[in-house]
């Protein structure tokens, strides 16, 4: 059992959640006390809460977790997927008084206040979460202590003056200064790696490298900011982008950087953000979902094998693309693409395949923390593509192409789907 | 992928009687497949014994066989419906067990037919204990270190290897049967040497303690597409070393990181795929050691279970249903989520809310066994509730169980108690939970009780949060807003809050209300709310936003009956979803509130709302708010669930609340004792001699006047809770000090006890003007064992057509009398001629389900309407739901004859020594469920009743006669009858002396008393264990004899032969016997009772 000893519950200030449409949930204060403001959007993974806090995705963003009692388990030395906590606040229903696990190192409540991170527990949180999927993601602010003695109308203004999510450019914000190599013989890969990429960081969480070095990858990890030249110094046999937070319209850097690396036919696996730029580099575009997909039970299907997967997602945005068959990249000097997996809930595209060239990313988590691990086999599709490139032959995803027989192609699940596309 | 094509007729295999390990979960599951199958178009065949189902009423199957689940019965219906395909994955242990012999002997392969949502190989790597240890360890997992033993003398060779504590589990028996932990020697040698016999394979697993370790259960699906999810997470409250099903359990999983959740995630689909669970569920149980977070794989469960029915309640994922159509090739992707209509299955349930399961237990019904909560399962039934924390759903669970002490009690603790309590707690017992929050009340520490029980710290800190607001409530002076607002929200009920404060509960509730501190209802619904939710199933909690929808038309609510219990469990589940259907197919909004998860009423789709609620005053009257101010309530069915809604009856009348069908004035009449009397003497009736006690001295008066022996037991109960023969002053005096709380409020009723009277059930129905009698039952045991225990037989087959009108006058008289708008059940006895009323419940009984199936009328659905005010005459013509004319009291005579047999759970309960029970029956009831046997005749209907009932009568072989002195003269025509057929008759004593001189052979044994000879020459008790007997009849008298006879019976139980007690059964039994030996075993479906009963009634309406 851990030796930590339960937080002493000094009567809580109070606190307050306001929502961009004036709508409020009063509670009592959680970790720091003061102000966050951010976009608020729930998460509806039961375990996971110390991956989800620290994964540079959820940057700028209020979490609402689903899940009512929060912080059980504690925090501890291995389970963080980042340096730090990025979520800009946190709501949840019950916190734990007392943490108890064998890991644990200290308690949520501890971490969050050290961290400075403003939260709020004791609110309603099913109905904000309904209230955010019927209307719609939205800014929204954490107000506690002192702060959340402001009237409601200057609580609302506060809100109203943050900036929204859409034409966020946050990437390089999360990602690391300097470059840094994650190796295989850390993470029990016996031998010499296999392969090494060059991962560009754009809010990329701790687990992408660690499953790629388990496999034998030499995981050269650049900053957003890294340009061709910056790979190509590290001769890399595939080149990868991560997930992170903001708006992937702003991320035109990102895209030359990956139209210039496609160009040179160096293989290339996307995740997440990854994905999104991937799509954009093609030349589809990418909108915003109402309620964004954030959880660790989301059902692909991957579309080449007919096979279903659960999956880890966090995202906001999605790729435009035609949902059946193979098409024409609008850049056509990409050849042809396919929607490779698709959520089950809403049709949204969860991975692009790229059939001429030597590409595929997938909008969800292979890396899974938190989450299950069932996506696992994209790391080792990747090697295989750059293994397939290394002995030269046709190093593409082509061969097998999607049996139309598992498209799902239900029309009226599209819920989530903003109507206002752009 | 859709479903395959090829499969026309399916033969699903139910679970039988309801037994321990074994309950009402698996008619839920099998209602639900009976339904799927439907749907898709199938020809469904189906067999059960047990007629208390839902899913054995005839329009949920095209043939529906309520015969004993044998692989010799099973044979004979694939032989005459030839079925391309055999589900047996929904009817428990017993269903895969039939399934694996019918492979085994070569049924399946001579009829060709498939298995289909298993394969045995699977089934033998799951359930096989050295098979599945290998699949483990290929799966990169551990297994607790273990050696599988076939006879006493591995045991002994492997316990050196392992050491002491060591767990002992036999293999193939359900709910854990036989298994226990072996602290040293003597206790390996016993429950190694009941293992033996227990498992099907003489085969038992010793393996390493991993005693106070975290145990988990994950609930999983597979499909053939090799799809695999996750439906649900259980962690157990209490550490490894007490069964799950005797736990209390939380879902989700509520103390495990991310990190090693997915690692038994992992592992249970590595398993699943290694087993190689082709489509449909199991469940994998893990123990995680609490410092190290080692893990083991403890077992799998390759099919549906009783887990798998708590976790279709609590996530709303339909496991049964979706298992069911994965087995007709479905995928996974394919089959839409029902909640939420626009997702499809394959995804993983996500809960925003916790579900606490806590278990029933039956201790007081068996005073002499031991209380220890071991590996082997021994609780009755569970509730379950749900709360938006984990303090409020244990707090709700508590509630709900009903029972005496079951809630938290926040009295002050005395210091000098408190090392008491921690030492207590180290035994795991049906107390712990309380012994361990009342020691963290008086002052422990969280770290002595996780080092006294190995109790999660987190779950310890809840219950000390609840004692930290109890002291709030206690301190706060007043019922303020904020106080009532946080012990609300932490699940405190008006009552808990109103014995902290000293107000009354109605006080505390006024308070609550006016300061507008009300309930809301969240819904389940698979997603925590990510996506929108078309099912109105509900749970209450103190939070924010509430979720009932507005409905147009004003709803009928129909209160469940709350958990299982001995006395009170299926069948009421099974009137009030009976009358949900009916309902609901008239027009009506019906609103189901419950709080058992094993139960078909508790399925979403049953009724138009479900409230998963404890059937609490304060509970069910905040669900009547919720209902009222959406839409309106028409009324509340309180005569459908049993005892539990009934006792509401008034309180809701008060609270002004419509009660649909028979009045609370009316059940008042039938219930007190002084009411009923002046309705029987006014309709010219006669009652056993009684009287009402309220003390000690007043029961001696009543007792003297009119005399011994005496019924005693308490009022308002069911099930014949502490109910007793008494034969003296001083045991009438022993029972008032022992047994019962006597006060005004709660007086004792003493009756004269009839003996050797036959005993007559009825269930009626009555709507002011009309009678219509569902059925009469004529007991096969005489007056003084418990209804629910005896046999019984419709329609009867000893009473003579004047004894039959005289009871059908009576009923109608009664049912008049007492003003029932609905269903009535009374127990007659006859005695000398003379017709008594024992009692009469306004109510569904226990044998409604029974009485429908044996006459093929369903009577509740027939009372719920009745409640809504149509007549009789019009259920007989405008709803065809009763026959035009003539009732169950004018059967013709060549209807069939069924047997209705109970099913007790003596095996199963151990006293201190370790020794069973004693079998003996008595007035008080202790069987856990039933089995129907029907046929042409009362011998072979009686047989099949034995032999479904698990107890199945010997042909030939040996037996076993040792009767009291009142009973000799009364056994010699049967026992001779025996031995005419060549039965051997083994004997003692007087018996032996008293058949010897009617010229019958009885090898004379040693009593148990005698001990063994100098020679070595064992006592009748040796030879039974020995398995030299195959049946026993003993009847019980007193002094050293009763302890014989205890001796005997425990032995009989043990080994599990036919074991008989009374006279009654005796002759029964020798007729069926007699039966067997010449009857070619025939399989007869109810609808082809009911063609051939209703051609029977034309053809009499014709001659008359």
């Amino acid at each position: 059992m851990t030796t930590n000893t339960a937080t002493a519950s000094a009567p809580a200030a109070p606190a307050a959640l306001v929502l961009e449409d004036g709508r409020i949930f009063r509670g009592t204060s959680y970790g720091a006390t003061g102000t966050a403001l951010g976009e608020a959007v729930f998460a509806t993974g039961m375990t996971g809460y110390q991956e989800t806090i620290t994964d540079p995705s959820y940057a700028r963003q209020l979490v609402v977790q689903t899940a009512p009692h929060i912080g059980n388990t504690g925090v501890n030395n291995d389970d963080a997927e980042s340096r730090r906590i990025w979520v800009a606040g946190y709501i949840v229903r019950d916190a734990a008084r007392r943490p108890s696990n064998w890991r644990s190192e200290r308690s949520l409540d501890e971490e969050l206040a050290e961290q400075g991170i403003v939260g709020i527990q004791g609110v309603d949180t099913r109905a904000i979460t309904r209230h955010l999927r019927e209307h719609k993601t939205m800014r929204a602010g954490i107000f506690s202590g002192d702060a959340a003695r402001a009237t409601d109308k200057e609580l609302l203004d506060a809100v109203l003056a943050s900036a929204p999510m859409e034409g966020s450019r946050l990437a390089e914000e999360v990602s690391v200064d300097n470059a840094y190599v994650v190796e295989p013989k850390d993470y029990g890969w016996e031998g010499d790696p296999r392969f090494s990429i060059a991962a560009i960081d754009l809010g990329i969480k701790a687990m992408t490298p660690v499953r790629f070095a388990e496999r034998g990858v030499r995981v050269h990890v650049l900053p957003a900011t890294a340009t061709l030249d910056d790979v190509k110094a590290v001769n890399p046999d595939g080149f990868f982008m991560s997930n992170g937070p903001g708006d992937p319209a702003t991320a035109d850097a990102q895209v030359e950087l990956l139209r210039s690396v496609l160009d040179e036919k160096l293989p290339y696996f996307g995740i997440c953000f990854g994905n999104q730029i991937l799509g954009r580099a093609l030349g589809f575009g990418t909108y915003k979902l109402r309620y964004g997909h954030r959880g660790i039970n989301q059902p692909v299907m991957d579309r080449r094998t007919g096979k279903v997967e659960i999956t880890s997602q966090n995202h906001g945005f999605a790729v435009d693309a035609p949902l059946d068959g193979a098409t024409q990249a609008p850049e056509a000097r990409y050849g042809r693409v396919e929607v490779s997996h698709v959520s089950l809930n809403d049709d949204v595209v969860e991975g692009l395949a790229c059939l001429d060239i030597p590409a595929f990313s997938v909008q969800y988590h292979p890396e899974a923390a938190a989450g299950p691990h069932d996506a696992a086999y994209l790391f080792d599709r990747f090697i295989d593509l750059m293994k397939g490139t290394r002995d030269g032959r046709t190093a593409n995803l082509s061969k097998d192409p999607v049996d139309s027989a598992h498209s799902a192609g239900v029309d009226h699940k599209n819920e989530n789907k903003t109507e206002d596309k752009k | 992928m859709p479903k395959r094509t090829d499969l026309k007729s399916v033969l699903v295999i139910g679970s039988g009687p309801i037994v321990i390990g074994q309950a009402a979960e698996f008619d839920y599951s099998g209602t639900q497949a009976l339904r799927v199958l439907k749907e898709e178009g199938l020809r469904v065949i189906l067999v059960n014994s047990n007629p208390a189902t839902i899913m054995t009423d005839p329009e949920f199957a095209d043939a529906t066989y309520i015969e004993p689940i044998t692989p010799e019965v099973v044979e004979k219906i694939i032989a005459k419906e030839r079925p391309d395909a055999v589900l047996p994955t929904l009817g428990g242990q017993t269903a895969l067990n039939t399934a694996i012999a019918l492979d085994k002997n070569g049924v399946l392969e001579k009829y060709n037919v498939e298995l289909i949502g298993a394969n045995i190989a699977a089934i033998e790597l799951g359930e096989d204990r050295e098979k599945f240890k290998g699949v483990v360890e290929r799966c990169g997992a551990e297994s607790a270190r273990s050696h599988i033993i076939h006879s006493m003398d591995e045991a002994l060779k492997a316990a050196d290897d392992l050491g002491y504590p060591m767990v002992v589990r036999p293999s193939f028996t359900m709910g854990g049967l036989g298994s226990g932990l072996a602290y040293n020697e003597d206790d390996l040698r016993r429950i190694v040497g009941q293992g033996l016999q227990y498992s099907p394979t003489s085969e038992v697993l010793l393996e390493e303690s991993i005693l106070g370790w975290k145990e988990y259960e994950l609930e999983m699906m597979r499909d053939k597409n090799d799809n695999v999810v996750v439906v649900c997470s259980i962690e157990n409250f209490d550490p490894v070393g007490v069964h799950t099903g005797d736990s209390i359990t939380v879902a989700p999983a509520l103390t495990l990181t991310d990190r090693e959740y997915q690692r038994l995630r992992d592992i249970s689909i590595a398993v699943i795929r290694e087993v190689g669970v082709d489509t449909g569920g199991c469940n994998i149980q893990f123990a995680v050691d609490p410092t190290t977070g080692r893990v083991v794989v403890i077992e799998m469960n390759p099919r549906v279970s009783r887990s798998s029915a708590l976790a279709s309640k609590a996530t709303g994922f339909a496991i049964a249903k979706i298992a069911t159509k994965l087995s007709l090739g479905y995928t996974l992707d394919e089959i839409p989520n029902d909640i939420t209509q626009k997702t499809p299955a394959s995804f993983e349930p996500t809960l925003d809310y916790v579900v606490v399961k806590v278990p029933r237990f039956a201790f007081e019904k068996f005073p002499a066994a031991d209380n220890t909560l071991t590996t082997t399962m021994k609780s009755v039934g569970e509730a379950m509730a749900m709360g938006r924390n984990f303090t409020e759903a244990l707090q709700k669970a508590l509630r709900s169980l009903e029972q005496k002490g079951s809630q938290l009690d926040f009295s002050s603790v005395p210091e000098w108690e408190v090392a008491e309590l921690i030492e207590k707690a180290k035994r795991p017992t049906t107390e712990r939970l309380h012994q361990v929050q009342r020691a963290l009340l008086g002052g422990a520490t969280v770290e002595q009780l996780f080092e006294a029980t190995k109790i999660d710290p987190w779950f310890l800190d809840q219950l000390q949060l609840l004692n930290e607001i109890s002291r709030e409530i206690r301190q706060a002076g007043a019922l303020t807003k904020e106080m009532l607002q946080r012990a609300k929200r932490h699940g405190f009920s008006d009552e808990q809050i109103g014995v902290l404060t000293h107000n009354s509960e109605a006080v505390v509730r006024g308070v609550r209300q006016a300061l507008g501190i009300r309930p809301v209802y969240k819904t389940v619904d698979t997603c925590a709310a990510e996506f929108a939710a078309y099912t109105p199933y509900h749970y209450s909690a103190y939070d924010e936003e509430d979720e009932v929808a507005l409905h147009a038309k004003p709803s009928i609510l129909i209160l469940g009956s709350g958990p299982n219990r001995i006395g009170q469990g299926i069948e009421f589940d099974y009137s009030c979803v009976h009358a949900s259907m009916a309902l609901r197919k008239a027009g009506y909004e019906t609103v189901m509130v419950n709080c058992n998860p094993e139960t078909v009423s508790t399925d979403y789709d049953i009724s138009t709302r479900l409230y998963f609620e404890p059937l609490t005053l304060e509970d069910v009257l905040e669900v009547i708010a919720a209902e009222e101010r959406t839409g309106g309530v028409m009324g509340v069915f309180v005569q459908l669930g049993g005892q539990t809604p009934l006792k509401l009856a008034q309180q809701l009348a008060d609270a002004g609340v419509p009660i649909l069908g028979t009045s609370p004035e009316a059940i008042d009449l039938a219930e007190h004792r002084g009411a009923f009397s002046r309705v029987l003497d006014k309709a010219g009736l006669t009652s056993p001699k009684n009287g009402t006690a309220v003390s000690f001295e007043d029961a001696k008066k009543i007792a003297d006047e009119i005399g011994y022996p005496v019924l005693v037991r308490p009022s308002y109960v069911l099930g014949g809770r502490g109910m007793e023969i008494v034969y003296d002053e001083p045991n009438l005096s022993r029972y008032i000090a022992n047994a019962t709380e006597i006060t005004p409020d709660h007086p004792v009723l003493i009756d004269r006890f009839l003996e050797d009277a036959v005993e007559i059930d009825v269930d009626a129905l009555f709507d002011g003007t009309e009678m219509y009698l569902g059925g009469i039952m004529e007991h096969i045991e005489e007056a003084g064992i418990h209804s629910g225990d005896s046999a019984c037989v419709l329609p009867p087959i000893t009473l003579g057509t004047n004894v039959l009108e005289r009871v059908r006058t009576a009923t109608r008289a009664i049912a008049e009398g007492v003003g029932v708008r609905g269903l009535i059940n009374i127990q007659f006895a006859l005695a000398s001629d003379v017709l008594y009323v024992l009692e009469a419940n306004p109510r569904a009984s226990r044998t409604v389900p029974f009485v429908s199936k044996a006459t093929g009328v369903q009577m509740a659905k027939a009372a719920a309407l009745i409640g809504t005010g149509v007549t009789i005459n019009q259920l007989r013509t405008a709803y065809k739901m009763l026959p035009e004319v003539g009732d169950g009291s004018s059967l013709p005579l060549d209807a069939p004859v069924s047997v209705k047999e109970a099913v007790l759970p003596f095996s199963r309960f151990r006293t201190l020594e370790g020794k069973v029970v004693d079998s003996l029956l008595g007035p008080e009831m202790r069987s856990t469920g039933e089995v129907m046997g029907i046929d042409k005749h009362f011998d072979t209907a009686f047989a099949k009743s034995q032999a479904a009932a698990n107890n199945a009568l010997p042909t030939e072989g040996k037996i076993f006669v040792s009767v009291a002195n009142r009973d000799k003269r009364s056994v010699i025509m049967g026992v001779k009858r025996l031995s005419d057929l060549g039965f051997e008759i083994v004997s003692t004593g007087g018996t032996a002396d008293v058949l010897r001189r009617n010229g019958i052979q009885a090898t004379p044994v040693r009593k148990v008393a005698e001990g063994s000879s100098a020679e070595g020459e064992g006592t009748i008790a040796d030879l039974v264990i020995a398995g030299e007997i195959d049946m026993v009849f003993n009847t019980p008298s007193g002094g050293e004899a009763r302890s014989d006879g205890y001796e005997l019976r425990a032995a009989a139980t043990s080994i599990g032969i036919p074991c008989i007690t009374t006279v009654a059964e005796f002759n029964a039994a020798v007729q069926a016997i007699e039966a067997m030996r010449t009857y070619e075993w025939s399989v007869t479906s109810l609808q082809e009772h009911a063609a051939a009963l209703a051609e029977s009634q034309k053809a009499a309406l014709q001659r008359a």
